[in-house]
């Protein structure tokens, strides 16, 4: 294999005896961010852990820049951590505590006072060097949780969940901090989160988990355009699945039935040919809502919803309720039939599902 | 700050409590300076002659000589297992049973006088074990709970991260230990500490049983001692008794910061 930063190969990992990672594999390229992004209980805290050496995988292999560490131990893995909580040591200074790794690192006094110093100098915290932990706030915390990760030069920067406890202002703010000091650092980083955008905003790639597998690993805009699955579709705002069979085409245009035996035309090179299932999402900004037509599929407005610019509308269908966007200048009336269609180029496609 | 009144009721029950709590230290004090052959309070006239004769008597100088031997030791080994048990039971709680750690506290729930009969009943005689040894293993039952207790206590709200976080940074766990978790989980182990060897110090009920001919703690000593008089020796050791703990306490607190400790 050649000089992946990372790479996990068929983890296997237990928690006593449920088992919580089902044969795991992810490479980061170095310099890469990559997001595990996921509800909790997906396996992406596992993940984090297994790398940092704190468990160890029942089976497969865990490789830093080619090295394989899986059987390491955590102190000699030299993996920068910041932690959800931030974990500084309260008995320390914010130097001391921004100098640990150093330290044990024998780096000896003038250097690492140096080092310490441009350090805090780099995430502005160069006046509190001599504070406790105690005495800082939270966005101050995440600072030096920061600085002592990456004083150490680590191969490799992993941060779990760190903007959980910040404000919403702080949280965009210290994301593109983030961002920058690890781009500035060229370091390949693993940042754990379960917060879609945070995830999308300072990736370059992100894997989704869910139950303890990598459900699709991509750019943020591949995965909000060509998700690979329902999961990861309805994951990233394709609130409308709808499978639907292929009975007549014509070139790009194809007449497709969905549930309840409804058709309707769509222009989508991307189907195959008759007989052909599979399942199209839309965004409720993906459906266009019209007069009824025999191109589109009938339906009824249902529930409306007021969103600011736009109404969202619940629009019955023997295809099943679906949920689209109507512009604010035309309110529709409950009960009122209208024709739904999919604005192809913002729709995907999906393979059937089998369950 | 503002001045707030406080409910007379309230302030009377407050010292009463206080004096009930001061009370019995005051007593001591003042029947062993009397100057009577007898125990006598309030105080008649003042004597330190009664602190003399306690520390003429050989058999009161012995045996605090030995109840100090049994309380360091039963301590300094009671830290040892509790500080590990602790640890142990708050770092990996989840992957041992519940009731695991209850068994810790189980020399509480056996009434002392019973734990001390059956301790001499079977292990005590059976193996044979010297008076001093005997103490000191009975003494350690007894201070184990408090040390897990108190320990437990403290490292319930420490934070394991900060022990992962050093790991991550490259120091060895058992350095880790001693040098991050120790120092943050300080405060209950000296308060563990305290609290055992006065424990040890004062026991008279398990140590009634374990010793044996010639050798006695202090507190069995003055015991002994009161059956057969009645003059104001005894409460004269118990000031010195009172005065050794407090030296302890001091001590702890100029090495270790007690401050902290009852924070």
């Amino acid at each position: 294999m050649q000089s992946n930063a990372v790479s996990l190969n068929d983890i296997v990992a237990h928690y006593g005896n449920s088992q919580v990672l089902h044969g795991l594999n992810m490479s980061v390229a170095d310099g890469e961010l990559v997001s595990l992004l996921g509800s909790s209980g997906c396996g992406k805290t596992t993940t984090l852990r297994l790398l940092a050496g704190f468990i160890r995988p029942s089976s497969g292999s865990i490789a830093l820049s080619g090295r394989d560490v899986t059987g390491l131990p955590p102190y000699r893995r030299g993996i920068g951590i910041v932690f959800q909580n931030y974990a500084l040591f309260p008995h320390l200074t914010v130097a001391q505590n921004v100098g640990f790794g150093l330290k044990q690192r024998q780096v000896a006094e003038p250097e690492r006072g140096k080092r310490v110093a441009a350090m805090l100098e780099r995430v502005g915290l160069s006046s509190f060097a001599d504070r406790y932990p105690s005495a800082l706030s939270g966005g101050q915390r995440q600072r030096v949780a920061l600085a002592r990760a990456l004083v150490i030069d680590p191969p490799l920067l992993m941060l779990d969940e760190p903007l959980s406890n910040l404000d919403a202002k702080l949280r965009v703010d210290m994301r593109s901090e983030i961002r920058e000091l690890q781009r500035a650092n060229k370091r390949t980083a693993i940042y754990v989160t379960h917060d879609q955008e945070e995830a999308f905003s300072i990736s370059d790639r992100v894997a989704i988990m869910d139950a303890g597998r990598i459900v699709q690993l991509d750019a943020p805009e591949t995965l909000f355009t060509r998700p690979v699955n329902a999961f990861v579709a309805r994951f990233v705002g394709f609130e409308n699945l709808v499978p639907m069979i292929v009975v007549e085409r014509d070139g790009d245009r194809v007449i497709c039935e969905a549930a309840g035996g409804v058709r309707t035309t769509l222009s989508l090179a991307a189907t195959g040919p008759v007989g052909d299932r599979f399942v199209i999402g839309a965004r409720p900004e993906g459906l266009a809502i019209g007069a009824p037509s025999n191109s589109t599929i009938p339906g009824t407005i249902g529930v409306r919803t007021y969103l600011g610019r736009t109404y969202q509308y619940r629009i019955d269908t023997p295809a099943g309720p679906l949920v689209a966007n109507g512009p604010f200048s035309q309110p529709l009336q409950q009960g009122e039939a209208v024709g739904i269609g999919f604005l192809a180029d913002q729709c995907c496609i999906l393979p059937m599902e089998n369950n | 700050m503002q001045q707030r009144s406080v409910n007379p009721v309230v302030a009377a029950i407050g010292w009463l409590v206080m004096a009930f709590l001061m009370a019995p230290i005051v007593i001591v004090i003042g029947a062993a300076v009397s100057d009577t052959t007898y125990l006598a309070f309030p105080p008649q006239g003042f004597s330190l002659r009664w602190f003399g004769n306690v520390l003429q008597q050989r058999s009161f100088m012995a045996s605090f000589q030995t109840s100090m031997q049994v309380a360091i030791s039963a301590t300094s080994i009671a830290l040892a297992i509790g500080l590990f048990a602790a640890y142990g039971l708050a770092r990996f709680g989840k992957t041992i049973p519940a009731w695991f750690g209850s068994v810790f506290l189980l020399p509480l729930f056996v009434p002392e006088i019973v734990f001390g009969f059956s301790l001499l009943k079977t292990v005590i005689v059976s193996l044979e074990l010297p008076v001093t040894t005997a103490l000191i293993v009975g003494h350690t039952i007894i201070c184990l709970p408090y040390m897990v207790r108190v320990i437990s206590a403290s490292l319930s709200s420490f934070d394991f991260s900060i022990e992962e976080a050093a790991v991550s940074l490259g120091m060895h766990p058992i350095k880790v230990f001693l040098t991050i978790v120790l120092p943050n989980i300080r405060s209950g182990v000296i308060a563990a500490v305290v609290l055992a060897f006065i424990t040890s110090l004062n026991d008279v009920a398990v140590s009634l049983f374990l010793t044996g001919p010639g050798v006695s703690t202090l507190p069995i000593e003055v015991f002994t001692y009161v059956e057969q008089f009645f003059d104001p020796s005894v409460a004269a050791v118990s000031v010195l008794l009172m005065g050794v703990t407090i030296i302890v306490m001091a001590l702890v607190e100029r090495t270790l910061g007690l401050g902290k400790a009852v924070k």
